[in-house]
């Protein structure tokens, strides 16, 4: 089985359209548990973390974007600047893994396996972040929303590379919470992400491990919009009722060993009504 | 408490806090595991495993898989040369399921190939067609006889009732509560492995394995091969971790079959989906209990029922369920009880020995009741405790009485005392990684309720039941070098740290010198049941005294002095009026002794139809103290604190037994709150480390310990066995203080979010 290491992204993607069923290999973190399992037997290993276009990331301050390489590791996405641009993404990747899984595993990957718990992927929906994709055929972007198609399906095609996450930064406040049954290193029964955009007077929330891929949460959003105060980042206690109950009717859990649907649903109302008295702390 | 440390491992005497000599090794990753053994021109084996609980295998055909390149033998049960079935104490367990398979995950055939892959598709080319049976796994229905024997030795596996004093005896106050305790699994983190090497013409094996007891694999093993246990010789791989499940038989005779087979070394490793499937785990239990009591709170007699899910096979389950209703009672005076306990088998995966053995369930339930009687009788949960707390000789409702030192009002008032955490919720500092979610950021200090948890445990030590229960150690002495022999099974406990510190401490040697540890020296018993301080060290200090006595009289010989005179201090050999120094090293520079001991301990008695008789050998006692935060909205907790005070006999190593503290609360933390293995009709829904969830540091609180030191004289060191105790008691005192935290009655562990919210 040959296993590439491409350092460049035109080498990578050569390498992709050699064999376009060729199984990518960022940290490993997912891929090399599936082969471990039996799940998976790939004929060709694919390597992006030596990429130097993927290993990297740009702030364009006009645009108000940063272009995150796919290889970027959590840990990375720990640190400031790039935590102080997205504090919700850092928040978020904090509560991957372990130390070791976050220096290893990535955002590319994240977005390559596309679970339903992933923790960055609700932040990405909720920022709505935009994902550019590389073949020998050249580059395309997607919105995050139409990448993730299902239960770890995505729109990527054989032979095309995930290069990079473009994520707007927003000028109000952001953050990331989610429940587990452990205080640390689990997979998530449910998370939510909530970013306030003061210059649209707009407030997001995305939601995760409630459904087959990320929420979002429409009827939840525009009725926060309506209801909060930005300027004095006030919200009244009925109106985060409210938010908390649109946000749970928005969730559509399933039972499982991990917990049940009531449960996950549950938690989605007190992560949302949390989220967003942090958001607006003012009564 | 906190251990002050000496680094100098070769000069630890009886009291010392030494550091283990492979510590190094296994926290840099060098230490070699029992997987990490290999051996030149060896085979892989691999076994194949039933889907399904419960099963008539029609037919198994071999033959696909034998035209796979690499396969050499592929064996089941029509294989087994000798006794086809075995087990702990009766031997009803299958080495490969012939006719029917009874639990997800039994062996139905194994194979040894060139490689693992080639294993694995072996595996996957041998045709086995199964007739599919109903399967029991609800544990009732095995008592009340309504689904036919899964196996001929029947679904009951035992009843034992405990009857003492006035049965028809009640209280002013009156108390009932129905207990659940799930499935936990050892977990240890150092998978199932062994190498089996073949003598030349199959006369014999070797076998290098990961295990608790070699020679009782020995005597199994030899059993199912059909050979002499003389021709079978074990030898301990390098072990991580053993809580019980290395006890039972796993991979022990199918590696040595296909060895013997191929006439090549064969080498398994489980995997954690195997290990999962392949080693028995705790008793998942239902119990219930009504406490009667006087007006004040004193105990007047205690009803009970328990049932202990057995699983598809026997193992250890009769020994367990007698634990379970032995401690009844708990560390309370009580002289009246009516006891019913039921060791069932189903079509679940099978169960066993694990930290605490039927003690754990039995304490979770009892601790429940005496929170209950506590406020029904007006008392604070330490009063409660105080009023009833047991004491040497009372008498227990076997009618055994307490010999041993029992400081159980100590161990209360001492756990009492220590000091509770000085944080506020969330801490000082306002870190959300202290708050319950951790990571996850769920919660502001504002969500949080704290609560505090009480519960005290007592736990017999060594075998019961009337077991022949010894250690064997040898001790050579020459040229002031002490060289141990013993079979003790080091399993992370520390026992290659004590064997030392007796030398030195009765031969006042520096150097001790332990030889590796196999079948070539009799039989040291299992490492379980918190014994093997007790048991083995009182083998290797008698093994010393006897070396000791032949020292003396060497050197009164010699020197032309009195031996009745002689002792030791520090290294050399003094008499009593000071005027005669001689150090061990010269005393012993031409000349070596050699002693072989074998210990045991005092003998027990069977339970006779109502549960009487003196069936344990010891008892040792614990108290815990938890603070818990508890966000009661989502139904997340963080322990906060766990205090205890344990009574110890003697510290030998306080390092050591501190480690076996901390160790033993985080299993306890771990029932509590999170690890269970998930069982619908039959099968693991969560057989990985990702669903199986084990606390990590994240989830583990602060400990602090006091070690209650009064020597017991039935102990031959005066040092009681500490490994079990820390387990048991924390698990009730976690549950105690998340119930105090949010106000509402919890009955089962571990506590999943969802009962703190009260949602089905
Ligand atoms: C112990 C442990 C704990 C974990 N905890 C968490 C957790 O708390 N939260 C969480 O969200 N996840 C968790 N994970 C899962 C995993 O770490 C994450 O999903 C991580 O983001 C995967 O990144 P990676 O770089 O390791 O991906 P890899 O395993 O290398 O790849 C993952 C998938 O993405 C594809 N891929 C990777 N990069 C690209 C690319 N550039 N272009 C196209 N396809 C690509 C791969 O082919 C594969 O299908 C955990 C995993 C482990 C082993």
């Amino acid at each position: 089985m040959p296993v590439l290491v491409p350092t460049t992204l035109d080498e990578a993607v050569s390498a992709m359209a050699a064999d376009p069923d060729a199984m990518v290999l960022a940290g490993g973190t997912d891929t090399m548990v599936e082969v471990n399992a039996g799940h998976r037997r790939p004929s060709c290993v694919v390597v992006v973390n030596r990429v130097s276009e993927m290993r990297s990331w740009t702030y364009d301050p006009v645009a108000a974007t940063v272009r995150i390489g796919a290889a970027v590791t959590y840990a990375e996405l720990l640190e400031p600047p790039l935590a102080t641009l997205l504090p919700a993404l850092a928040e978020a990747s904090r509560t991957v893994g372990s130390p070791q899984i976050r220096h290893a595993g990535t955002l590319g990957g994240n977005l390559g396996t596309c679970s339903p718990a992933g923790d960055g992927l609700p932040v990405l929906s909720a920022l709505d972040a935009v994902v550019p994709l590389a073949s020998t055929a050249g580059e395309r972007s997607m919105s995050v929303h139409d990448f993730m198609v299902g239960v770890k399906r995505t729109a990527r095609e054989p032979g095309e590379l995930i290069t990079a996450v473009t994520v707007p930064v927003l000028s109000g406040w952001q953050g990331y919470a989610k429940v587990g049954v452990r205080n640390a290193m689990v997979i998530a029964l449910a998370t939510a992400c909530v970013a306030v955009d003061t210059a649209s007077a707009s407030v997001r929330l995305a939601i995760g491990s409630v459904g087959p891929t990320i929420l979002r949460c429409a009827q939840a959003e525009a009725f926060a919009a309506s209801a909060v105060d930005f300027a004095a980042s006030s919200a009244s206690a009925d109106a985060v009722r409210r938010f908390a109950e649109l946000a749970a009717a928005a969730s559509h859990p399933i039972d499982d060993h991990r917990a049940s649907a009531a449960y996950r649903r549950h938690a989605i109302g007190v992560l949302a009504s949390r989220l967003l008295r942090r958001a607006f702390p003012n009564e | 408490m906190s251990a002050v440390v000496d680094e100098r491992t070769s000069v630890g005497r009886l009291g010392d806090s030494i550091t283990r000599p492979d510590g190094t090794a296994k926290v840099q990753g060098s230490f070699a595991f029992s997987s990490d053994l290999s051996a030149e021109n060896s085979l892989w084996g691999a076994t194949l495993r039933s889907p399904h609980p419960y099963a008539r295998i029609v037919s198994i055909d071999v033959t696909p898989a034998y035209r796979i390149s690499g396969v050499e033998i592929i064996v089941t049960a029509a294989d087994v040369p000798g006794k086809a079935t075995y087990g702990l104490i009766t031997q009803d367990q299958p080495v490969f399921a012939s006719e029917f398979v009874r639990h997800v995950g039994e062996p139905v055939a194994a194979v040894a190939a060139d490689h693992p892959e080639t294993c694995r598709r072996a595996l996957g080319a041998i045709v086995v067609t199964y007739e599919v049976l109903e399967p029991l796994t609800d544990p009732e229905r095995a008592i009340d006889g309504s689904h036919p024997p899964i196996h001929p030795d029947g679904n009951v596996i035992r009843h034992q009732r405990i009857v003492a004093g006035d049965v028809d005896a009640t209280g002013e106050v009156v108390v009932e509560g129905e207990y659940e305790i799930g499935m936990q699994d050892q977990a240890f983190l150092g998978l199932e492995a062994a190498l089996a090497l073949p003598d030349p013409g199959g006369a014999g094996v070797e076998l290098h394995v990961a295990t608790q007891w070699l020679h009782e694999d020995r005597k199994q093993i030899a059993a199912c091969l059909g050979l002499a246990e003389d021709k079978v010789r074990l030898a301990l791989g390098g072990v991580g971790g053993a809580f019980g499940a290395r006890e039972d038989i796993s991979l022990q005779v199918h590696a040595c079959l296909l060895a013997l087979r191929t006439g090549r070394p064969v080498r398994i490793q489980y995997s954690r989906e195997e290990s999962f499937l392949g080693h028995v785990h705790r008793h998942p239990a239902r119990i219930w209990m009504r406490h009667h009591a006087t007006a004040d709170g004193h105990i007047v007699k205690i009803e009970a029922r328990m049932v202990f899910d057995g699983g598809a096979y026997a193992s250890t389950s009769s020994a367990v369920l007698i634990n379970g209703i032995t401690h009844t009672q708990g560390p309370y005076k009580c002289a009246n009880a009516v006891v019913d306990g039921y060791a069932v088998r189903t079509n679940n995966l099978p169960c066993g020995a694990m930290r605490g053995f039927g003690v754990v369930q039995a304490c979770f339930a009892h601790e429940g009741q005496m929170d209950k009687l506590a406020v029904a009788c007006g008392l604070d949960p330490i009063e409660i405790r105080l009023l009833n707390a047991i004491e040497t000789g009372d008498r227990l409702i076997t009618g055994q009485v307490i010999e041993n030192v029992a400081p159980v009002a100590r161990c209360i008032r001492d756990t009492a005392a220590l000091a509770l955490p000085d944080e506020p919720v969330g801490g000082h500092d306002g870190d959300p990684m202290r708050l319950p979610g951790g990571a996850g950021r769920t919660a502001d200090a504002r969500h949080i309720r704290r609560g505090i948890g009480f519960a005290v445990a007592m736990k017999n030590l060594m075998y019961s039941e009337g077991f022949d229960d010894y250690s064997t150690a040898r001790c050579r002495l020459a040229n002031g070098v002490v060289t141990l022999k013993f079979a003790t099974s080091e399993v992370g406990q520390g026992f290659v740290t004590i064997a030392g510190q007796i030398a030195r401490s009765v031969l006042g040697v520096d150097d001790v010198v332990l030889d590796p540890i196999d079948t070539g020296v009799g039989s040291a018993g299992s490492t379980s049941a918190s014994r093997q301080t007790w048991m083995s060290g009182g083998a290797v200090n008698a093994a010393c005294q006897k070396v000791l006595g032949l020292l003396f009289a060497h050197v009164a010989a010699t020197n032309g002095v009195e031996a009745w005179s002689l002792r030791i201090d520090g290294s050399d050999v003094v008499d009593a009026s000071g005027a005669f120094r001689l150090s061990v090293v010269e005393a012993t520079s031409a000349i070596s002794f050699d002693e072989t001991v074998e210990y045991r301990h005092k003998p027990t008695e069977d339970l006779d139809e109502n549960g009487q008789g003196d069936c344990h050998t010891a008892f040792a006692f614990v108290a815990h103290r938890a603070v818990v935060d508890v966000d009661p909205e989502l139904g997340l907790v963080k322990v906060i604190q766990v205090a205890t005070a344990q009574d110890v006999g003697r510290a030998l190593n306080p390092l050591s037994v501190l480690g076996q503290i901390e160790g033993g609360i985080a299993q306890g933390l771990g029932l509590a709150v999170m690890e269970e293995i998930i069982m619908t009709d039959g099968r693991i829904r969560n057989p990985s480390f990702t669903d199986y969830l084990l606390p990590t540091f994240l989830d583990m609180p602060n400990v602090v310990a006091t070690l209650i030191e009064e020597p017991d004289p039935i102990a031959p060191l005066g040092a009681k066995g500490v490994g079990e105790p820390p387990t048991i008691s924390s698990t009730p005192a976690i549950v105690a203080a998340i119930r105090d935290a949010i106000g509402k009655p919890l009955d089962r562990v571990p506590v999943r979010p969802s009962d703190i919210i009260g949602l089905v």
